[in-house]
């Protein structure tokens, strides 16, 4: 499904990514840990196309296109999801307003018609019980004035309405109590099928413990160092990075 | 006088008694040949200050940017232009329902027309129900058949200012509309006031508006600026407002006028005891715009709520400058304006606040919040606050800036694209000036304006049979 080879990014003309490697098949879930300031979010922004980082080298291959040559929108469109680890307030849209412009124009992309209003309807409702989002939040503005829990469970909302075939999910878990982080979890494995793949963000173990991982990375400076199964995570827990410099 | 051999153009000939040697002296040159003309196509109580408002004008002469109160409106472009004037009141031969396609659906209003300054004496079936005793009509005819009446208020706030463009006015404003609403009475649906610029040649209208409400009065007046004719217009309007105790009174103003119109409109309001004015003055489409509004609280307990919004691109200017004037003490004041401005586009907001010695327990709030989408517009915002009560509540606040780049990207990344997400970022900022209209009907329209207005798909003015 995805394929990076080689991929070196910068920001600011300092380079973060430093020569990353990563496949992931359809079906798998992978982790990726790692210290601060290892790399781990700005993957997550160069794989959606992110305008502030800067692609120098690689080449990244999603579904058989060359995902760097799309602009955002496209490769959301395409199928790539991103929960973000700070989900951003957009006073004066509506979460209905916002969902359907995001659902409809997917469909434009992909030559569909606009969703029936009563569908979209029918939707939103089933997929707020699967994150348990209140009522009230979609009748808001996107995020605002949102707890951290419910903006994260709003992320996991949007991706059950826009089913992707990758999803990214980066630090999901901070900022999260134990239900909300079983909540998010849940709806998460909930949506997990032999089709789709997810990439996991996370610092700590303790979200790998809700959605069981096929592959746990290490990133390190720029650079996938170590990979293994769900046990290096634990591993990782005990031990921290330094070993593995 | 291209348009009827009756209309008068001035020439401009030098007079020793003018400020300064500019566009004025045509003006003057005009006017003192012609004043016996301009009074017999008036009424006798319009023309008791008309000398006057001369003589301050001759003074004054226009504003230009030198003045502090004129710095963001630049008028001396405009004033080159030869405009034709028709004193003569020779009526247009035009059918304003022919005119005027971009009524408000579904919107249940009283409607009249002006047609350039002249009030369009056409009366639909919808008009008849008036409530008794309310008077909507010419302001030269209510002059002749209520002369006691317009004599009370006409003038009596215009008078005040020493302002060029309002003595310039006094000196040529024959007509204009009027509206009488008497003790306790509400008028049950708005009034729909529909300005039509038209002529065959470049144009100049001066007209006064004067709208009364007495005690416990209630109503809604909306006013649509509209240009039919590619000819340069420069259209100058006092409206002055009397809302008395406990009435009730909300303005909004909607222009959508083609890119050769200066449309320079005074608004005055004098507010009693315990009364309410919200005004709402949006700006779609235009070429060079000013506002000015007065606001003066003359009674306690009073709200006051003031909005706009400017949605300008190409080479267009807004100035919007406003006064809010608090005399007397416990009244709530609060003003929103907000302005999206694109390629060369100019804007300008003042918000002054006057509170006097005596206005304790003032609370006056100010916001005005900008976005310019592009490096070479220019939005110059100035809040001026003169407190002299020490019991009061006051803020101000401004901002100028881009559409939020997060916000972007996170809109893209959900698929939407650039294009869609920079407008439902510009449409959600405008929301709340929106939503401060009280008549739903035109909340439907504006928003749907705006949306065409932000997609670009209202390059020119909606509703116009000659832009096409």
């Amino acid at each position: 499904m995805l394929e990076i080879k080689n991929l070196h990014a910068n920001i600011n003309g300092k380079e973060i990514l430093k020569g990353l490697n990563l496949t992931v098949k359809a079906g798998e879930i992978h982790a990726i840990m790692g210290p601060n300031g290892a790399g781990k979010s700005t993957l997550a922004s160069v794989l959606t196309g992110n305008p502030a980082f800067e692609v120098t080298e690689g080449k990244v291959i999603f579904e058989g296109k060359d995902l760097l040559e799309l602009n955002p929108e496209e490769r959301a469109s395409e199928g790539i999801f991103l929960s973000f680890q700070y989900p951003v307030e957009i006073p004066g849209v509506s979460m209905v307003n916002f969902m359907r412009a995001a659902i409809n124009e997917q469909r434009k992309y992909r030559g569909q018609e606009p969703i029936a209003a009563t569908d979209f309807l029918r939707m939103m409702r089933e997929k707020k019980e699967l994150v348990e989002m209140d009522n009230k939040l979609t009748n808001r503005s996107v995020n605002e004035g949102f707890s951290g829990g419910e903006k994260k469970r709003n992320e996991i909302f949007q991706m059950a309405m826009l089913n992707p075939k990758l999803s990214i999910l980066d630090e999901t878990d901070s900022g999260l109590d134990i239900d909300a982080l079983r909540i998010v979890a849940n709806g998460v494995n909930k949506l997990k099928t032999p089709d789709n793949a997810s990439i996991v963000i996370t610092h700590y173990q303790r979200l790998l413990d809700y959605i069981i991982p096929d592959f746990v990375h290490v990133l390190y400076d720029g650079k996938i160092v170590k990979t293994g199964d769900k046990y290096l995570a634990l591993e990782l827990e005990e031990k921290g990075y330094d070993w593995l410099k | 006088m291209n348009n009827t051999d009756t209309n008068n153009r001035a020439n401009p000939v030098s007079s020793p008694s003018v400020k300064s040697g500019g566009a004025e002296l045509q003006y003057i040159e005009l006017y003192s040949q012609h004043h016996e003309t301009i009074k017999k196509h008036s009424a006798d109580v319009l023309n008791e200050g008309r000398d006057e408002a001369f003589k301050k004008f001759c003074a004054l002469g226009f504003p230009d940017s030198r003045l502090e109160n004129y710095k963001y409106t630049d008028l001396s472009e405009s004033l080159t232009v030869d405009y034709g004037l028709n004193i003569n009141r020779v009526r247009f031969a035009v059918n304003p329902y022919d005119v005027f396609k971009c009524d408000v659906p579904g919107i249940s209003s009283y409607l009249y027309f002006v047609v350039n300054e002249g009030f369009y004496p056409v009366s639909t079936p919808r008009n008849e129900t008036l409530p008794e005793g309310v008077i909507i009509g010419s302001l030269k005819t209510a002059a002749e058949e209520h002369s006691e009446l317009v004599k009370k208020y006409f003038g009596k706030l215009s008078v005040k200012q020493n302002d060029g463009l309002v003595a310039f006015n006094g000196t040529f404003a024959q007509d204009g509309f009027f509206m009488y609403v008497p003790e306790n009475v509400t008028i049950d649906k708005p009034v729909q006031l529909v300005n039509i610029l038209r002529s065959n040649a470049d144009f100049m209208a001066n007209s006064h508006n004067l709208v009364i409400l007495e005690k416990g009065a209630k109503a809604k007046l909306l006013v649509c600026d509209h240009t039919v004719d590619d000819v340069r217009f420069f259209s100058n309007r006092v409206t002055e407002v009397f809302v008395g105790e406990n009435a009730s009174y909300e303005h909004y103003k909607l222009e959508n006028v083609h890119n050769k119109t200066t449309n320079l409109c005074t608004l005055l309001v004098d507010q009693d005891t315990c009364s309410s004015f919200l005004g709402n003055v949006i700006t779609l489409h235009n070429g060079l715009t000013r506002n000015t509004v007065e606001i003066d609280l003359d009674g306690e307990h009073c709200e006051t709520l003031m909005c706009g919004m400017a949605l300008s691109d190409k080479n267009q200017q807004i100035d919007n400058f406003t006064s809010v004037i608090h005399n007397k003490p416990n009244s709530h004041s609060s003003e929103l304006f907000k302005y999206v401005l694109d390629d060369s586009a100019k804007g300008g907001f003042t918000g002054k606040l006057y509170v006097a010695k005596d206005a304790q327990k003032t609370q006056a709030y100010q916001t005005n919040k900008n976005i310019l989408l592009k490096g070479t517009a220019k939005m110059r915002t100035k809040p001026q606050l003169e407190i002299y009560a020490d019991d009061v509540k006051c803020s101000h606040g401004a901002t100028i800036g881009q559409l939020d780049d997060k916000a972007m990207f996170y809109m893209r990344q959900r698929g939407i694209t650039e294009k869609e997400a920079r407008l439902l970022l510009m449409y959600a900022f405008t929301a709340d000036v929106i939503d401060n209209i009280r008549i739903d009907a035109l909340q439907d329209r504006i928003k749907l304006l705006v949306e065409k207005r932000l997609r670009g798909e209202l390059s020119k003015c909606e509703g116009c049979v000659i832009c096409k």
